[in-house]
């Protein structure tokens, strides 16, 4: 473990009514979370969505339009970013192209009138493997090496905590797989605070404790990756986050502890569990690995709802064949079936029967006059055990 | 082709591939000539004749003709003769090159980081003066100091100038208008070099606990370091030697270098002895760029 701390312990990181307007556009829309202590937190969303300026307020190299940001129980939103005991990996690295690695890292010690900064240089080089590197200039280095750069320069002022900006953006994809787990590593080993921003899912998903949806400068969901994606409370959380099958439908209310669903003339039921939404429009929501595809309908297995359909298209991609089947009323539906070796690939234009467990479905509020919404065969992996 | 390749081939006909490729390789040689030749007879043999005309017999004149004797000691004649002319050079373009930092620097920066939409009317602006012949502006600096313009009458008047007090015909006069008329040339260096500054950089400096001071001495500054060399040296090389200014601006008490070497070849008619101060002035700027360049310690501008 390294040990230089910073000041006090730093509790939890709070944002309260966190608001940004720039001119008419509003970027952080009264945004209030709280990241506790230690914790690996994301926030994810599509750009344009207000996270990376939620990440610059925490820093300080954006200015709050009204609203808090809290640590433990001290308001540092009116500090300098200087002031502040928050360190930033930032997208472009910003690595000082004139100093040498071992200078980059050093920067903020020597800022701080620390002398002694060789032995700490060394142990974070260490820690983000580039030992031996100190010497060379960041021109020189490739860009997974300088973004490991980039975060141990970041580190090893030990930050109450860490932001991070899209900071595996530029890496190519095995790179960046290898640090989503190199990451999650050193934060395990380190124990600050993380906060991360992107727009990758599955970045998002590896990494986090818990992820925040963002969306339109608000805050969708928060939750444990698993939470999102087995449970998601709205339709843009149910799309961003992989991709679901989501059925409109009208709901007449609670019965029991079922919520029955008429959608498109079928009747279907939901546990009450899992019911974003009971009464008047709702979407039936089921992700495309939980619906299942058989021939007749007499082998749907107990218990589970079924729609009947006709294979459009299969994309074969090795793990998984993703299917799409047509229903009755025209809307296309996703299926994904593992590659396990049982049963064979269903060929175009045949008649099947989707199925799913009523446990796996979800229902979500919709808003009047909003159809189906099933996301087509996208080029990016879907989340979870199929990638 | 390939079929005919193996067939076999009179010697004869065999060689043209290797002197086409002989041709590709002195084409960068071709395109240098036209630019080396200019060199060679309007510079490198202007500047032998120099060396030779330096080293005349000072006794010589025009209508006596010149007689090359290997005077060496022309050039510690001129050394004594004109020292003060010289010390006055580089004070007063160093003088000069300070006061340009200043302005310069900040504006340069303002221009590449600040202006935002007013950049090309700003780097006009810079450049604009350029459109007029170099006389013109210093002559209109000769207005502008004037003893009954409204400058001095200015600073007549908050006694920063004693009632007869002038700026014409001192050395401020000559400096401000070393300052003025080579700024351009101080500035678009820099300015070339302060647009590739990333103001992330600036942002991460900052959150590296670094004040907007710090930030500037530990970022900025060492970042603009090639600009800043450029622009020193092709502010002060032609300062140094500039004779307008001081001509126009000053008297024969601000004299510098240049109106020595003008005065030995048109009005003295001393051709030795001006050759011998050129290349003095040559010698001393060499020797002061090298040692800068060497304190300086970049490879970039060299």
């Amino acid at each position: 473990m390294i040990t230089m701390g910073h000041d006090t312990p730093a509790g939890d990181l709070r944002l309260a009514n966190l608001t940004k307007r720039f001119g008419v556009f509003t970027a952080v829309d009264d945004l209030s979370l709280t990241v506790p202590q230690g914790s690996f937190f994301a926030l994810l969303g599509a750009s344009g969505c207000g996270k990376t300026t939620t990440l610059r307020m925490i820093a300080g190299l954006e200015e709050p339009t009204s609203g808090q940001v809290l640590l433990g129980d001290r308001d540092i939103a009116g500090l300098r970013p200087y002031k502040r005991p928050v360190n930033t990996v930032f997208q472009s690295y910003a690595l000082f192209p004139h100093l040498d690695i071992q200078e980059n890292v050093a920067f903020g010690l020597r800022r701080r009138g620390i002398r002694n900064v060789t032995d700490q240089v060394e142990r974070m080089l260490a820690l983000v493997q580039l030992e031996g590197y100190g010497r060379r200039k960041p021109a020189q280095l490739s860009g997974g090496q300088q973004q490991r750069v980039a975060l141990a320069r970041a580190l090893i002022n030990h930050p109450q905590v860490l932001l991070l900006d899209e900071p595996l953006g530029a890496l190519d994809l095995k790179l960046r797989r290898q640090m989503q787990i190199e990451l999650k590593r050193i934060q395990t080993e380190v124990g600050i605070t993380f906060v991360h921003v992107t727009h990758d899912q599955e970045e998002a998903m590896t990494m986090a404790d818990t992820v925040a949806v963002m969306n339109a400068g608000q805050i969708e969901q928060l939750g444990t990756p698993a939470d999102l994606y087995e449970y998601p409370a709205t339709a843009f959380v149910a799309n961003f986050l992989g991709q679901s099958n989501l059925l409109a439908g009208e709901a007449p209310g609670p019965s029991g502890d079922e919520v029955l669903v008429t959608a498109h003339g079928l009747r279907f039921s939901v546990p009450a569990g899992r019911a974003r939404a009971d009464q008047g429009p709702v979407f039936l929501g089921v992700r495309p690995e939980k619906l299942h595809l058989v021939e007749r309908p007499d082998q749907v297995p107990a218990g589970h709802q079924h729609v009947g359909g006709v294979v459009t298209d299969a994309s074969y991609v090795g793990v998984s064949t993703q299917y799409l089947v047509r229903t009755a009323w025209g809307s296309e539906l996703s299926a994904f079936s593992a590659n396990s070796g049982v049963g064979g690939q269903l060929p175009l234009g045949a008649t099947v029967v989707a199925h799913w467990d009523p446990r796996h479905a979800f229902l979500l509020p919709r808003d009047s006059g909003a159809d189906d919404q099933t996301t087509p065969l996208l080029d990016q992996p879907p989340v979870g055990a199929l990638s | 082709m390939t079929a005919l390749a193996h067939v076999p081939t009179p010697s004869g006909q065999a060689a043209p591939p290797p002197p086409r490729r002989g041709r590709h390789r002195a084409l960068p040689y071709l395109l240098l000539l036209p630019g080396a030749a200019w060199l060679l007879i309007f510079f490198a043999l202007p500047l032998l004749q120099l060396a030779a005309t330096s080293l005349y017999d000072p006794s010589g004149s025009l209508s006596t003709g010149y007689a090359m004797t290997g005077a060496v000691g022309n050039y510690p004649e001129a050394l004594q003769a004109y020292w003060p002319q010289f010390v006055r050079s580089f004070l007063y373009s160093a003088i000069a090159l300070v006061l340009a930092l200043l302005m310069g620097y900040p504006l340069a920066y303002a221009i590449a980081q600040k202006a935002g939409r007013w950049k090309n009317l700003l780097l006009v602006a810079v450049v604009a003066p350029m459109f007029t012949s170099f006389l013109v502006r210093t002559l209109a600096w000769k207005t502008i100091l004037s003893d009954n313009g409204w400058v001095v009458g200015l600073l007549r008047d908050v006694h920063l100038l004693g009632p007869d007090g002038r700026l014409l015909a001192t050395p401020v006069a000559v400096v401000l208008g070393l300052t003025y008329n080579f700024l351009p040339f101080l500035v678009l260096p820099l300015y070339a070099n302060m647009e590739r500054l990333d103001p992330r950089l600036l942002e991460a400096a900052s959150d590296l606990y670094a004040s907007p001071l710090r930030a500037f001495q530990k970022v900025t500054l060492p970042l603009s370091m090639p600009g800043l060399i450029a622009g020193t040296l092709l502010f002060f090389i032609p300062a140094t030697g500039d004779y307008i200014n001081a001509e126009l601006l000053g008297t024969p008490n601000e004299y510098m270098i240049g109106n020595v070497i003008d005065s030995a070849f048109l009005v003295r008619l001393d051709y030795p002895q001006g050759a011998a101060l050129s290349f003095l002035l040559m010698a001393a700027i060499l020797a002061i760029v090298f040692v800068y360049l060497r304190k300086a310690g970049t490879e970039e501008v060299l």
